[in-house]
């Protein structure tokens, strides 16, 4: 859940991108890194192994201005996707105030994001969080693959995969590019700040 | 217990125990986190420049991680965690299940005195935040 420092009047809101292994988590936050180089006070940390597959968490930190007088400060996490880092996902999802589903738009990948979104339910449950009331957008990402002729799936599939019983915002996205990545977090964090002022009432 | 939000006073108060239980002893930056990585409370000794967000994030995972480990084994918990570094170390203690206290020091702090001095510290921290929920 969100901190609220009434002392130094700061919010720390946290915020994962969850999704399938390779599905362009860590893309997302790199692009936001250098699009938004000036609201962003220290670097990037990335746990990676060997292979360039985020371990651990990849984390960044985003000033958002202020809010009735408080500074918003955004916590940008990802997790790793991979099936047998599900421990690591657990632990990185602790105390989440929104989640961005990045799905991956290959053919290949719709029991894989499928999967991952089932798991993402189960998680958020240890926790006692419910997928339905928690701030939820989710991104198709790698719609440009379609211009370098990979199958990709029509965003009416994913859509009705993973979209038809949560109904939450969504966009079709190129994380490589930077296309629909800023209006992702917009939405994500719109949605999570919302949603913080609307427990404190 | 609401941790979500911590008021000016409680905040004051926790200040003054690290500043006079820790900070004085000559630590370098102590840090108040909870286990999802938000600082509670950050104070240094005027020299530090730590990026004091990324640290609590990377804390957090890694008192977690070391927690998780702990369970696997069949511990409830380990007690010490500690980092020593060259000319810098990392001392991490649970205040309680929900808040971590992080302490970073130079090799002139003897590890066993700067414990004592957190056993203290979390003693008085833990009857601050409890009062405030009173």
């Amino acid at each position: 859940m969100s901190f609220i420092n009434l002392k130094d009047k700061v919010v720390q809101v946290k915020i994962v991108y969850y999704g399938p292994g390779r599905c362009g988590k860590t893309t997302n936050l790199e692009y936001v890194n250098r699009k938004f180089r000036d609201q962003i006070q220290s670097e990037m940390v990335s746990l990676k192994t060997h292979g360039d597959r985020t371990l651990f968490f990849d984390f960044l930190p985003f000033d958002m201005g202020q809010i009735k007088g408080y500074d918003i400060k955004i916590q940008l996490y990802t997790v790793p996707g991979q099936v047998k880092y599900n421990a690591t996902r657990k632990l990185v999802l602790k105390g989440v105030d929104g989640v961005v589903f990045v799905a991956d738009a290959m053919e290949k990948q719709r029991e894989k994001n499928i999967r991952s979104l089932n798991q993402l339910h189960e998680n958020l449950q240890a926790y006692k969080e419910s997928i339905f009331k928690i701030p939820l957008v989710i991104q198709y990402n790698k719609v440009d693959l379609k211009d370098h002729g990979v199958p990709i799936l029509p965003t009416a599939v994913l859509r009705k995969d993973l979209n038809s019983r949560l109904k939450v915002p969504d966009f079709e996205a190129s994380a490589i590019t930077g296309y629909n990545v800023a209006a992702t977090l917009k939405k994500i964090i719109s949605s999570t700040v919302v949603s913080i002022q609307k427990k404190l009432l | 217990m609401n941790y979500g939000i911590v008021s000016q006073e409680q905040l004051e108060q926790i200040d003054t125990i690290l500043a006079s239980k820790l900070i004085k002893l000559g630590v370098d930056c102590v840090i108040i986190i909870d286990m999802a990585g938000n600082i509670i409370t950050a104070k240094d000794n005027g020299e530090s420049k730590y990026d004091v967000y990324s640290f609590a994030a990377l804390a957090a995972g890694n008192f977690a991680t070391v927690d998780a480990m702990a369970k696997l084994v069949g511990e409830a918990e380990f007690s010490l965690l500690f980092h020593k570094g060259q000319e810098s170390n990392i001392h991490f203690s649970k205040i309680d299940d929900e808040l971590l206290l992080i302490s970073m020091f130079g090799k002139d702090i003897s590890l066993g005195f700067l414990r004592l001095n957190v056993v203290e510290a979390i003693e008085q921290i833990r009857k601050v935040w409890e009062g405030g929920n009173g």
